[in-house]
């Protein structure tokens, strides 16, 4: 018998290891080839598709899921691929209900959209199942790029460098490349080392090396690389955390939810990962949801989230805070931490009541909580960059910086919507417009 | 409730649905089902002369599937029953004892001399079969031996054996029509002057539904090899329409009563098929792929139909839209529509707009935001745009009142009917006035 739910405090092994197996599985089991073909025939091959328009990528969504109502789901795959290197893992994590499938004609016709996500990830599926990279490079053109981040953004732009004919070096600040496919999005969204493989296959097509443990400002520095390199991409995410205004906040059992997130993916076994019992998390995102469900699915008894504004302001879609309320997460909006109290450890957070223009309402409450999560927003976190605006670096829409020969895509720079959907795309037309000023 | 029962050429039952002579009808034991399911006759399946046929002993169907896997044709290279005639003679003379108010009608096929017809109607009166339906329709298998629609091509042949089945037997005679022929309104006069007392159409159409792309041989495929088989189902529904209109409205072959088949796989087919001239319906695909219940829906469609329309016999629906079919000739040109985007319905897939754009007139225009709307002055009132939206009744053809300008043309909406046959640029037309 498992430690169980009700020992208080940070206990690893509260499940059962039948019970972590299940809580983990995949979010949405994969379709089948049958159940592909019914999704796939739904579709109505729309003129100029919205769907084509809401996907930050672009990728020719019509055409993939014709591909594959016409047993072709490795040509399918070619379509998403050519567009998205990443397309598997986007089919897994994309919000696909506020994108895509949320202008889904279906959607506005029924209500139930074509499922473009459970179809983007059976065509990706199969053609990685393949024994070939389905990609080739082009000539060696001579020219060598820096990647610095091998995240979404950094190996979407490698990716296309390499296609382009252009050698690629990528460094990393972590032991793997992924970057937040890695070690943030929640793992019941990428199961069996998703991450490791698309990584590992996205490289077989050669002309990229990654450089482990190599970070911006400790172990390189952006005037070196713009001279050792014909041109530099900078990838390098979100390294730091906003802090929590609240007093109390270096209390043991208080943490970042991203390095809670990091650890939970890292882990060999989920019964090696300690959660508290009464499991309060604070914010109201992706990153929010992702700690909060997997705090529950590891055997918190209580896992509350709480989030300063109203519920349509959450940074998570409505299908996520469905999700979390499925899992048994509570929710309480507009309110704010004031302060987090306990002897050493936290035994108990107060929040306040704020109205929609985040104005104290002057009404206090208390949780208890022998563990809390911060999820309030990451920030740069690094130093001796291009200029930079509103807290990210500043790039035109090709991605260039303000450096000559620099470019920058992904969430360091201001502009996505911190997807990774958004940063393959940053990642890929960065790539064309380097290989277009390579080439001029 | 509206009265279903139907009276084809004497042969009485409970509603107008008959199973056609296929692999449903084939044996005592599919035939009970279909009557206990409600089915109001059958067509039992072609017998022959002793020693039986043999079947093939792989694949007997092939298929087309529209979205869904829906089955919309199926083709077969089956033949006629391949048990001894006997068999089938005793079976059928059971079910009919058993099932007095239902139709039972016997398909028959054998060689083209008098003895062979004369000696099986012998065996076929002795059952207390209502009828006979005479098999000159298969296109495969039987035709390389000169039989189904090598009869059924040749109406001299169908007029000829007509005669002497007639001759043979007291019992109402049907001949089943090949449409696997240039103009079907010959092989039904043959049938009419060699005494037929109906005909029944269409057989099933020559057909290869598809190539097996890695052993490059045509499906359903024997080994490495294929022969072209019967077509039938949903997708032959418009054809077998056409075929019966066209001999509803053929002045000489008046009164001939017609036993529609084709396609027919709700009770709006049967009305179709009845409503062009057909005194009942004969179903195979349908049943052969939902089973035999589809009957009910039949039966409660057309009743609730007919009681709308207050019809209170299937008489009083047969042939009720042959007077509106017409030569293209004499399809008025002063009737002017257009086109008409229900928003409220539009789900705005874009679908209107590329085929307007893409393979007809242009005259559909589209905003940034996705609104679809018909150009009056482009619009030729095709119809191509209602029949690829996705949304029933979104997208309509409205007719402009009389006295309107269409401002495609510029021209004032005549109230009077003019047709080709006096239109100006009517070569014919110009002589007749010269």
């Amino acid at each position: 018998m498992a430690s169980g739910e009700l020992v208080q405090g940070l206990v690893a092994g509260r499940l059962s290891s039948e019970a972590y197996d299940e809580n983990f599985s995949d979010l949405h089991a994969p379709l089948d080839a049958h159940e592909a073909l019914v999704a796939a025939d739904r579709c109505y091959f729309c003129y100029d598709a919205p769907c084509v328009t809401a996907c930050p990528t672009d990728i020719d969504i019509p055409l993939f899921i014709r591909q594959i109502a016409t047993g072709t789901a490795d040509a399918a795959g070619m379509t998403i691929f050519s567009k998205n290197i990443m397309g598997g893992m986007c089919a897994r994590v994309c919000p696909t209900e506020t994108l895509c499938e949320e202008t889904c004609v279906r959607e506005v016709a029924e209500g139930k959209p074509v499922q473009i996500g459970q179809l983007q990830r059976f065509a990706t599926d199969h053609l990685m199942a393949q024994s070939v990279h389905p990609f080739s490079r082009a000539a060696e053109t001579g020219r060598r790029i820096a990647v610095v981040g091998a995240g979404p953004a950094g190996l979407a732009c490698a990716h296309r460098l390499a296609m382009h004919g252009h050698s690629v070096v990528v460094y990393d600040a972590n032991a793997k490349a992924g970057g937040l496919n890695e070690y943030g999005i929640a793992s019941y969204k990428t199961v069996d080392s998703f991450a490791k493989r698309e990584v590992a296959w996205l490289l077989e097509i050669g002309g990229i090396t990654i450089e482990h443990d190599k970070k911006l400002g400790r172990d390189l520095n952006l005037t070196d690389l713009t001279e050792r390199f014909d041109a530099v991409f900078l990838a390098i995410g979100l390294a730091g955390v906003n802090a929590l205004g609240a007093s109390g906040q270096g209390k043991a059992g208080v943490r970042d939810a991203v390095d809670f997130i990091a650890e939970l993916r890292q882990a060999e076994t989920y019964s090696q990962v300690p959660v508290g019992r009464d499991v309060v998390v604070i914010g109201g995102g992706m990153t929010a949801v992702d700690a909060a469900v997997q705090a529950k699915l590891l055997g918190a008894l209580n896992v509350t989230l709480v989030y300063r504004r109203s519920r349509d302001r959450m940074n998570a879609s409505r299908f996520e805070q469905d999700l979390a309320a499925a899992k048994g997460v509570r929710i309480i909006t507009n309110a704010a931490p004031v302060e987090i109290s306990g002897n050493g450890a936290v035994e108990a957070i107060s929040f306040e009541y704020m109205d929609d223009d985040l104005t104290p309402m002057g009404e206090v409450f208390t949780l208890s909580a022998d563990q809390v999560l911060t999820a309030i927003g990451q920030t740069l976190g690094a130093t001796e960059l291009p200029s930079i605006t509103r807290g990210r670096i500043a790039v035109s829409p090709d991605g260039r910086t303000s450096v000559a020969n620099v470019w920058a895509g992904g969430d360091c720079t201001g502009l996505g919507d911190d997807l990774t959907v958004t940063a393959v795309a940053q990642g890929r037309d960065a790539a064309e417009d380097i290989h277009r000023a390579l080439s001029a | 409730m509206a009265n279903l029962q139907a009276d084809f050429i004497g042969i009485k039952s409970p509603n107008p649905f008959w199973l056609a002579s296929a692999p449903p009808t084939d044996k005592e034991y599919n035939v009970r089902r279909a009557f206990e399911a409600g089915w109001g006759g059958v067509v039992w399946k072609t017998l022959g002369l002793d020693p039986h046929i043999v079947n093939v002993n792989g694949p007997r169907y092939g298929a087309i599937w529209g979205a869904d896997r829906r089955l919309l044709g199926l083709n077969n290279i089956e033949l006629i029953t391949d048990r001894p005639l006997e068999v089938n003679l005793q079976e059928i003379k059971s079910v009919k004892r058993d099932y007095p108010d239902r139709a039972m009608v016997v398909s028959l096929m054998v060689p083209c001399e008098e003895d062979p017809w004369k000696f099986i109607l012998g065996k076929v009166e002795d059952t207390g079969a209502d009828g006979v339906e005479l098999n000159f329709g298969c296109p495969h298998g039987m035709s390389e031996r000169g039989m189904g629609s090598a009869v059924g091509q040749v109406p001299e042949y169908i007029e000829m054996v007509t005669r002497w089945v007639k001759s043979h037997t007291r019992m109402p005679v049907i001949v089943k029509l090949t449409p696997n022929i240039a103009d079907i309104r010959k092989p039904a006069a043959a049938a009419n002057a060699g005494g037929a007392d109906a005909v029944s159409l269409i057989n099933t159409i020559n057909s290869i539904t598809s190539v097996n792309l890695d052993h490059f041989a045509p499906e359903p495929m024997i080994g490495n090899k294929g022969a072209h088989g019967g077509y039938c189902g949903p997708a032959v529904k418009p054809i077998a329409l056409n075929m019966v209109a066209e001999i509803s409205r053929t002045p000489e072959l008046q009164g001939l009563p017609i036993s529609g088949i084709g396609g027919v796989t709700t009770w709006r087919d049967a009305a179709e098929f009845i409503t062009l001239g057909a005194g009942n319906v004969q179903v195979c695909t349908a049943a052969m792929t939902y089973g035999f219940k589809i009957v009910q829906e039949m039966i409660s469609g057309l009743s609730q139909y007919m009681d709308e329309k207050s019809f209170t016999s299937v008489d009083q629906l047969i042939g009720r839209a042959v007077p509106n079919i017409s030569d293209w000739q004499h399809l008025n040109l002063n009737y002017v529509a257009k086109a008409k985007i229900n928003q409220d319905l539009c789900i705005q897939c874009g679908r209107c707009y590329a085929a307007c754009e893409d393979t007809s007139h242009q005259a559909i225009s589209m905003s940034n935001d996705r609104v679809f709307a018909v150009k009056d002055d482009e619009c030729v009132a095709c119809n191509l745009c209602v029949n690829v939206c996705p949304v029933e009744a979104c997208i309509t053809l409205e007719p402009m009142a009389a006295g309107a300008v269409d401002p495609r043309t510029g021209k004032v909406v005549d109230p009077t009917y003019a047709n080709w046959t006096t239109h100006p640029n009517n070569p014919a037309a110009m002589a007749a006035a010269e």
